[in-house]
């Protein structure tokens, strides 16, 4: 049976004044779907996202958001936090911060659930209470995905978020987010310059270039289609 | 001590500005504004002096200043690169009106001074009442909007992507300053104000585990601070802004000494 598409994207284009960025992008992306996102720096990978994220207005065509708007909701985990080393903020109340809304100051009983059950997911449990400007590379990472998974979003997005993680760390945190992907049918954008990880890890391309846009399944993306423009 | 009605006047005052400090003191030290804090009392420096000169209260000069001026700070300084330039001019350009103003009221330098440095002996029960308001309504506006506050105060990139309105949170944030700083400057005076602003939340960082931990922790220490600041200066007769700094400065260095040993270890 197909998957529903929750997000359609048609003849979109950002055009930055006298720059365009990208132009007459078609894409649609289903539920539980993993893609990447790839090209090189500037090509517009993260003006694609922040469109996405509602941060930028499109110049040319428009998403759509299926079945409506408030049924797709984002979780993004960028590649860096400016977070003060001193902040005396544990990994769970970093976590904690993105239950907003108009509430009382502290965490209700529900929410510090929803805390401890994520925490527990992303492997955080035992490091719940330390510092996260203290957390390594890699504990950090997972805080911002936990962040970014604590009110349960159906899409997630991972913007260079695995850049400046050594290989080990790197496959734990993909490993986690397959794992994430399979449990809870969680659709992935995966933003990446790495492409034996994308081949491992997504099911589907979408590489942006200078001279134009090109999709496919990750097994039509070969390493001589990647390099034939320089396109990381 | 407590027979005088200055000196009770002057601990309720002190008690206000203590609690109000250490909270917001929090939010100032995670969203970097030290400097426009510092930039936000001179202002008020000024905004005094305009009162004097037209014939207001100075705390309603101070009030009107540094409310206006806090939403165009946050407008021009929006974008964190041209904040420390932009703070920097409008530093100038307050401390110059408010010499103008105050030559202009024909007043003397000893009353510039219990401008920029406070005043015990002139709190009144009104004055302390007006202060109560005013904080009361600070500590309103932070308990609801406190959440978004805290997220875009310790996580601004998660903020954005959230989507909450970050830019109208940072000038509501700095409207809530500006009057922090209007009722705080009243005893610690002006030039100082940011003493209680800054250092008992910088100090609190290193010990605190959590953010409410954290802001009680600058609370206990504001009011140390101003407590012993108010019986030595009664004591002594040596103005309670110097012993209010000496107090705050000591603990801050304490908490830096303490951090460096934690770190070597």
């Amino acid at each position: 049976m197909e998957r529903a598409p929750i997000l359609k994207l048609e003849h979109l284009g950002v055009t930055f004044p006298n720059h365009p960025v990208f132009s007459d992008l078609n894409l649609t992306i289903r539920q539980g779907e993993v893609w990447s996102i790839i090209g090189k720096n500037g090509v517009g990978k993260t003006t694609l996202m922040r469109t996405i994220l509602h941060q930028l207005r499109p110049t040319h065509g428009k998403i759509t958001y299926l079945p409506s708007q408030k049924d797709v909701t984002i979780g993004y985990v960028p590649q860096f936090r400016n977070i003060d080393a001193d902040y005396p903020l544990t990994i769970k109340d970093f976590v904690g911060l993105n239950l907003t809304g108009w509430k009382l100051p502290w965490l209700s009983t529900k929410e510090r659930a929803k805390v401890t059950k994520i925490l527990d997911q992303t492997g955080l449990k035992q490091l719940a209470k330390r510092p996260i400007g203290q957390a390594s590379g890699g504990e950090k990472q997972k805080a911002y995905l936990a962040q970014a998974l604590v009110e349960a979003p159906n899409l997630l997005i991972l913007d260079e978020s695995t850049a400046s993680l050594d290989p080990v760390t790197k496959t734990e945190l993909l490993d986690l987010v397959a794992e994430l992907n399979q449990r809870l049918n969680l659709t992935v954008l995966f933003v990446t310059h790495d492409i034996p990880m994308a081949q491992k890890y997504t099911q589907h391309y979408l590489m942006l270039t200078p001279s134009g846009i090109e999709q496919g399944p990750i097994a039509k993306l070969t390493t001589e289609k990647v390099w034939e423009g320089e396109n990381v | 001590m407590f027979s005088y009605e200055f000196m009770r006047n002057a601990f309720a005052a002190g008690t206000i500005i203590a609690i109000i400090c250490g909270i917001m003191g929090v939010f100032v030290i995670a969203r970097n504004m030290s400097f426009l804090t510092h930039t936000l009392s001179e202002i008020g420096f000024s905004g005094a002096a305009f009162g004097v000169f037209a014939g207001w209260a100075p705390l309603n000069g101070m009030l009107l200043f540094t409310v206006v001026s806090s939403i165009i700070v946050g407008q021009l300084s929006a974008r964190s690169e041209r904040r420390e330039a932009a703070t920097s001019a409008i530093s100038a350009l307050f401390i110059g009106l408010g010499i103008l103003f105050l030559s202009l009221a024909n007043k003397n330098a000893s009353y510039a001074t219990s401008i920029l440095f406070g005043s015990v002996i002139g709190i009144s029960a009104s004055d302390v009442q007006q202060m109560l308001w005013l904080s009361l309504f600070v500590l309103i506006v932070v308990f609801v909007i406190y959440r978004f506050l805290k997220f875009d105060s310790f996580d601004h990139t998660g903020a954005r992507v959230k989507g909450l309105w970050t830019n109208v949170l940072s000038i509501t944030f700095l409207v809530l300053l500006a009057l922090s700083v209007s009722v705080a400057a009243q005893i610690v005076g002006s030039l100082l104000i940011f003493i209680l602003l800054t250092l008992p939340a910088a100090t609190a960082k290193y010990f605190a585990h959590t953010v409410g931990g954290m802001m009680i922790l600058a609370i206990a220490l504001a009011l140390i601070g101003v407590w012993s600041g108010l019986v030595l200066s009664y004591v002594t007769n040596f103005p309670v802004s110097f012993f209010i700094a000496a107090i705050e400065a000591i603990f801050y260095f304490i908490a830096l000494g303490w951090q460096r040993l934690q770190t070597a270890e």
